[in-house]
């Protein structure tokens, strides 16, 4: 069932029947208009050729069939204008800044919690809090190096943070792969207007993990630490490692010897300075947390923990970017740089708030609801869309732990026009750039757009059907 | 590189090699069989690719009589016999693809193609009247590979421990197929020289591809000695063991390790004696011990390897 929610549409202007398109879809449309479908159609399946060649692929290596699953790429392109981009871009500077600042707060001088900005106890008792990090000094006092913020377009058309990913967030391999797809598809769609490129960003995420090694080192040795081949992740792990030139170790390569870590090579052993791990926060050192890790590095918190090794994210990011301390983003912006937040958030009920929970049990069928810690677009309620059923279901759940969920209104995500079985036709997109921070900030213009390839959904996640485009940003 | 990395380049380059000796190998049992009368000697021909891979105990564990269907549905297809086709061509591509980010995309596929079209033949055609293609497809498979692999990867440790890997197994295995074949050809030391089965001699030259490099080569007829000198000593013949080792010898010397003095020594040792080695002496300290010392050190040559680069065992 579609939700039946207005909703912006990137390309075309409202009330003139999609005759009239916004002018920085000008070129595209006019293109698009004057291409055979029959060469489109040719396209389409070159790129779906191509990406199983190279082998981008999602999911689980199945051994018998030794095949893997393509995340579906839609060679429609989602465009925005410079000017947007440029406010878009200040905040999120402004917004990773403070969340940063928030991590090193929090595990030293606390001294937003003091303040009363936020409860002690939504920070101090959250299960990705790390003890281990209290009072550790770490480079440029940046901890999350790397962060994904997903934002969607409202239907008043202005841009809204849905959620922050600080721990590992993944997704820049299809940014980067979905890029040359089109270059190499269709080269003269970039003859004829300037979209700003995003092919720097390999060197500017080695940058960041140079910039973030102990001490002031020359020539730091950076790896990529991946749980393995059967992650559903490594193929995005192994690129990233073979476009910075840099070694994919797994836990097993790497060892603790006299408060270092070192990487076992046919030349012997070689010091490792900076880990970009793709590792979770509990499987990264046996000694330390889950015993029965193997993905991990026994001894390596106490390295990390002597300023030996650099983590990239650093532990216990995760505080930062749960759902029920996103409410708090707006006030830490304030709190840290005295600025008023340029990034919307999307008004929150936490339902551990007993007038929270009142409200939205009266409303339960026109909000969307999600567990505190989920991710992936799992364990959600979409209230618009759901049965009445399910809904009453949901219900009980939320009761019995109220404090595991947060609510939120149903946002009309944005559309962009799709290849769809029928045509092209409107779908649900959002928004993820990648933020870099070391000494300063950095990105690349842009990011992955997502598209929910199914009519109405507004679920963009690859794990749930979703699909991706190329992000344009013009001038 | 990466201890990992190169561990699995190793052993991915290993088991392509040893699937060929082991299409070989068959590939020869069953012409013999085939065309052979005697039943004592059709016996010794079946036991032979056992006693190579020393995987009779295996074998008779799990069957009773020993018959060349028997054999190649154990030797090509067993899934639990680790030393069969079926096995290394599985255990190829499991490295190939624990590495295929360091490996190039078309060795990749290499690897990937071989077993997806593995698992299109029939068991009964490959133990039946299909044998003879189905080894050849084998060769094939590996053929491709090695050439695929020395005409895109890039010269550095990949490539070096890809080499070695293939070198290796090459020098072990032939010189296993040459024992195995020297005991059922030549029970009793007092028939060198003497008279021979033609075909016998043959085929063990045609398993290593060497019936034309003998016939170029000595211009003679077929005598054991010289079969022997081919397979051992032979630098022209690129099946050899003098002609493996040099190429085991040159790919150590591109490697640098920081402890791996003992294994370049012992590669260094073996090949000086391959180089230096006269056959007649051979004959005459025995060619059955001289082999058993030959692979004991390779054995031990691949220990070496293992603890100076790849990780221990």
């Amino acid at each position: 069932m579609a939700a039946q929610v207005q909703h912006y549409d990137e390309m075309n202007l409202p009330g003139a029947g999609g005759r009239r398109v916004r002018e920085h879809y000008g070129p595209l449309v006019e293109w698009l208009a004057a291409m055979p479908p029959e060469r489109v159609a040719e396209k389409r399946r070159e790129a779906d050729l191509l990406f199983h060649r190279v082998g981008i692929t999602f999911a689980v290596y199945g051994d018998e069939a030794g095949s893997e699953r393509l995340i579906p790429f839609d060679t429609i392109p989602r465009i925005i204008p410079i000017a947007e981009w440029e406010i878009l871009a200040k905040g999120l500077t402004q917004r990773v800044t403070a969340l940063n600042h928030f991590l090193h707060d929090i595990y030293h001088e606390q001294r937003i919690l003091k303040a009363g900005v936020i409860p002690s106890e939504q920070v101090l008792t959250n299960e990705a809090y790390q003890v281990s990090m209290i009072g550790l000094e770490l480079p440029n006092h940046v901890y999350s190096h790397i962060a994904g913020i997903d934002l969607i377009r409202h239907e008043d058309g202005s841009y809204y943070v849905l959620e922050d990913n600080l721990r590992t967030p993944s997704g820049v391999s299809y940014m980067l792969e979905n890029r040359k797809m089109m270059m190499r598809l269709f080269p003269e769609l970039f003859a004829t207007q300037s979209v700003l490129p995003v092919e720097h960003y390999p060197g500017l995420l080695l940058e960041t993990l140079r910039a973030s090694a102990p001490g002031e080192m020359r020539e730091p040795t950076v790896v990529v630490l991946t749980p393995g081949q059967h992650n559903s992740a490594y193929f995005e792990h192994a690129f990233l490692a073979q476009q910075m030139g840099v070694e994919l170790v797994e836990g097993a390569d790497l060892f603790v010897k006299d408060g270092r870590v070192y990487m076992r090579t046919t030349g012997g052993r070689q010091r490792v300075d900076v880990i970009y791990r793709r590792v979770d926060d509990t499987y990264l050192d046996p000694l330390t947390f889950r015993p029965d890790s193997f993905l991990g590095v026994p001894g390596l918190l106490s390295v990390y923990r002597a300023g030996n090794v650099s983590l990239a994210n650093a532990l216990g990011t995760g505080v930062a970017d749960d759902k029920s301390t996103y409410p708090y983003v707006p006030d830490m912006v304030r709190f840290y740089l005295s600025e008023e937040p340029i990034l919307k958030n999307v008004p929150t009920w936490q339902l551990k708030k007993p007038d929270d929970l009142a409200h939205v049990m009266d409303n339960l069928a026109k909000l969307v609801v999600k567990e505190v810690q989920g991710s992936g677009g799992y364990g959600m309620l979409i209230g618009p869309t759901s049965a009445k059923k399910e809904v009453e279901a949901y219900r009980g759940r939320i009761l019995a732990n109220p404090a595991n969920y947060i609510a939120q209104p149903t946002l009309s995500l944005s559309t962009c026009p799709t290849f769809v079985e029928q045509g092209i036709a409107p779908r649900h997109i959002d928004l993820r750039p990648f933020v870099l921070s070391s000494k300063d900030v950095k990105f690349v213009p842009g990011g992955l757009t997502r598209v929910a390839l199914k009519e109405g959904s507004l679920v963009v996640n690859s794990s749930q059907g979703g699909g991706t485009k190329d992000t344009w940003v013009v001038e | 590189m990466l201890s990992r990395v190169a561990d699995r380049i190793f052993w991915m380059s290993r088991q392509m090699e040893r699937a060929e000796n082991m299409a070989r190998i068959l590939g020869v049992t069953s012409n013999l069989v085939l065309f052979g009368t005697k039943d004592a000697q059709q016996q010794k021909n079946l036991l032979a690719p056992l006693s190579i891979t020393e995987t009779d105990e295996a074998f008779f564990a799990s069957h009773k009589k020993l018959t060349l269907p028997a054999l190649l549905d154990f030797m090509a297809l067993d899934e639990k016999n680790p030393s069969s086709i079926y096995s290394c061509l599985k255990w190829a591509r499991e490295n190939g693809h624990a590495v295929r980010w360091q490996i190039t995309s078309e060795m990749w596929e290499t690897l990937n193609a071989t077993w997806l079209e593995l698992k299109g033949f029939k068991r009964k055609d490959i133990i039946g009247a299909d044998a003879t293609r189905f080894f050849d497809w084998v060769k094939d498979r590996s053929h491709l590979f090695r050439g695929v692999t020395y005409g895109t990867i890039v010269r550095g440790e990949a490539f070096n421990f890809s080499r070695l890997g293939t070198f290796l197994e090459r020098a072990d295995n032939t010189a296993r197929i040459l024992d195995v074949k020297y005991h059922i050809l030549l029970p009793r030391v007092e028939d060198v020289g003497g008279a021979l089965d033609y075909y016998q001699w043959a085929a063990l030259l045609r398993s290593v591809s060497a019936f034309e490099t003998y016939r170029t080569l000595y211009r003679d007829q077929i005598f054991p000695i010289k079969v022997a000198e081919l397979l051992l000593l032979e630098r022209r013949m690129p099946r050899s063991l003098a002609a493996s080792f040099d190429q085991v010898t040159e790919a150590l010397s591109r490697i640098e390790g920081q402890n791996d003095q003992a294994a370049k020594r012992l590669a260094s040792e073996l090949h000086a004696r391959l180089t230096h080695a006269d056959i007649e002496e051979i004959f005459q300290g025995g060619l059955h011990e001289y082999l058993e010392s030959c692979l004991d050190d390779i054995g031990e040559l691949g220990s070496r390897i293992q603890r100076a680069y790849l990780g221990t065992i």
